[in-house]
């Protein structure tokens, strides 16, 4: 098949773009760049779950801020060192991911979104109720002395950049893998249609608590990631809002796509930047922009590539 | 004091919470059970009730109740017609598929709140409560204003109950709701009782909203606990259960008011939300519902 050989062209070819931007951007931009990257990877894990295998969750900023806290807090109180702790955040929101799901699995439809929300509400609420641990509301900050990485000093622009991207190009690539492997397909026909595929004798429980675990390691990694890169670590990203994002990028970008999640949170921070500079009410300018993407772009951007030129994007 | 005052305390005010929850749910029941559409923005529409009324009892001279009546009928009626609007330009034209409503009621959601926030400012402002008087009990006072919330919000969800089962508009929504193709083929025209449904739900969020602004104040940001609140209300009395939506707004209304006296507020509030999760996983039709929707 060409379409294997030119869509892993095009995703290499993306990470070689965003390499290069890397030594040529400005300070704002590469700044906002690498940030983007870090929520791409959240973006990427959700699209596993929604995209893939037709799971709406609306929790998965708990599996987020399992990753940034455990990360974070293990930084902070001197247990592990960054690499370590980078790992233990991966644990975490791929460990939660998999106990949530084993209870929240038993529903379908609009009982597992309720049952996601509520779950994660839960988490942010003992977030706050442990403030003396978690630093509550406001979060805390980590130390540069605690975001070095070997030779890498994570508080540093540049080191900061190759290492949002080489979290990036790990989650793409691991996620394009999936996709065009067998388990990838087993997981698209959940979506598609979960009698046939029991039928079949693919367990629907089981493969959907696999997506949910993947989908939540990437939420943890993206959180571990954002932590030691920006060295903030807050209540706010456990919040609803924060598990509606993603659903946003994914949707804007286009569900079900490799790449769709990256450039949905690359369109959607962009326009809520250009769109601070222009009024005092950013949001106005998203919901705008989302009333107008289900009314007339249903697929997202992506997507709709994929329907009209692009037959063979993964 | 002993612990009787206390609890009547804990109770009166969980019963006006409950009044108020019960109104947004059931506004959040209606458009679910007709429409089969999850609403978010439910609680913007709630947020935008308490807004027009501040701008009403602004605008109204002469003494507060005469304001606060005026905003009683026009916040609903206006947020009502906007919610019709948002019917008839976003929904209908999406079909009310589900996950493309979901998204297109966050986008209103947005929307609504920035518009609030440029229109009416990032501030909290008081309502004036129609009347002041103070109802002195034994160990405490309380405000009667409390008490003709949970009246008026009685009195309401009656009439509401009246007109679904017995007006006749009820009984073009009851049968829009169980089979809308039938419904059609008997010349309903089930696109407008969408849109008037969809209204309805708002108004009720919105006539809630104006009830408790004068205890609560107004503030752009005000909708998030009660939609969410709400979501659990009707998800736990059954999906376009009316008389299930109640019993669980006043079980959810009256448990909070309860336990935030006697628990640690949020300790309580982690244990409820993990609690009604639990519910949803091993009876997704809800305590009072009969089968899956």
């Amino acid at each position: 098949m060409s379409g294997g050989r030119a869509s892993l062209a095009l995703h290499l070819g993306v990470l070689a773009l965003l390499l290069a931007l890397g030594f040529v951007l400005p300070p704002y931009p590469h700044a906002n760049l690498a940030r983007v990257m870090v929520l791409a990877v959240y973006a990427m894990g959700y699209n596993l779950a929604f995209g893939y295998t037709g799971l709406l969750s609306l929790g998965h900023a708990l599996y987020f801020a399992a990753g940034m806290y455990a990360a974070g807090l293990t930084v902070r109180f001197g247990v592990f060192p960054a690499a370590p702790a980078f790992m233990a955040g991966v644990a975490a929101g791929g460990g939660l991911a998999l106990v949530v799901g084993v209870l929240a699995l038993r529903t379908t439809g609009a009982a597992f979104m309720i049952v996601t929300l509520m779950v994660a509400q839960a988490g942010y609420l003992a977030i706050l109720t442990f403030g003396r641990v978690t630093g509550g509301d406001e979060g805390f900050v980590l130390e540069r002395a605690a975001r070095i990485v070997g030779p890498l000093d994570l508080s540093q622009e540049g080191p900061r950049y190759a290492a949002a991207l080489a979290l990036f190009a790990g989650g793409l690539l691991a996620s394009l893998a999936l996709v065009r492997s067998r388990a990838g397909r087993v997981l698209v026909a959940m979506r598609e249609n979960p009698e046939r595929s029991r039928m079949l004798g693919y367990d629907p429980f089981r493969w959907r608590l696999l997506a949910l675990g993947l989908s939540g390691a990437f939420a943890g990694a993206a959180g571990a990631g954002y932590a030691l890169l920006f060295g903030y670590v807050g209540a706010s990203f456990a919040a609803i809002d924060h598990s509606i994002l993603p659903l946003l990028w994914v949707l804007l970008g286009g569900a079900g796509t490799v790449l769709g999640p990256f450039v949905g949170t690359l369109v959607m921070f962009w326009l809520v930047d250009a769109a601070s500079g222009i009024t005092t009410a950013p949001q106005l300018v998203v919901g705008a922009a989302l009333v107008a993407l289900v009314l007339f772009a249903r697929r997202g951007l992506m997507g709709s590539l994929r329907a009209r030129l692009v037959p063979w994007l993964p | 004091m002993a612990l009787g005052p206390y609890l009547l305390l804990a109770a009166i005010e969980g019963l006006v919470g409950a009044a108020v929850l019960a109104l947004t749910a059931v506004g959040l029941s209606l458009v679910f059970g007709v429409m089969r559409v999850v609403n978010v923005a439910h609680g913007a529409f709630f947020m935008l009730g308490a807004v027009a009324a501040w701008f009403v009892t602004q605008a109204v001279p002469g003494p507060p109740w005469v304001g606060f009546a005026v905003a009683l009928v026009a916040a609903p009626l206006s947020v009502g017609a906007l919610a019709v609007a948002a019917d008839l330009l976003v929904l209908r034209r999406l079909d009310y598929a589900p996950e493309p409503t979901i998204v297109a009621t966050i986008g209103l959601l947005y929307i609504l709140q920035a518009l609030a926030l440029t229109g009416f400012g990032p501030d909290a402002r008081p309502v004036p409560a129609p009347f002041e008087a103070v109802i002195q009990l034994p160990w405490f006072g309380v405000s009667a204003y409390k008490l003709a919330v949970v009246g008026l919000a009685a009195a309401l969800l009656g009439f509401v109950w009246l007109g679904l089962a017995r007006s006749r508009a009820g009984l073009v929504m009851r049968a829009t709701r169980s089979d809308r193709a039938m419904a059609e083929a008997f010349g309903i025209d089930t696109g407008r009782v969408y849109a008037l449904t969809f209204g309805a739900g708002a108004a009720l969020a919105a006539v809630a909203a104006v009830l408790i602004v004068p205890i609560s104040q107004a503030h752009y940001l005000m909708g998030g606990d009660p939609l969410l609140l709400a979501f659990i209300v009707v998800i736990l009395g059954g999906l376009g259960s009316l008389r299930g939506t109640v019993v669980a707004a006043l079980a959810i209304g009256l448990g909070d008011g309860i336990a935030s006296v006697f628990f640690s507020p949020t300790v309580g509030k982690i244990v409820a939300t993990l609690l009604v999760a639990l519910v949803l996983v091993f009876r997704p039709q809800g305590l009072f519902g009969r089968e899956a929707a």
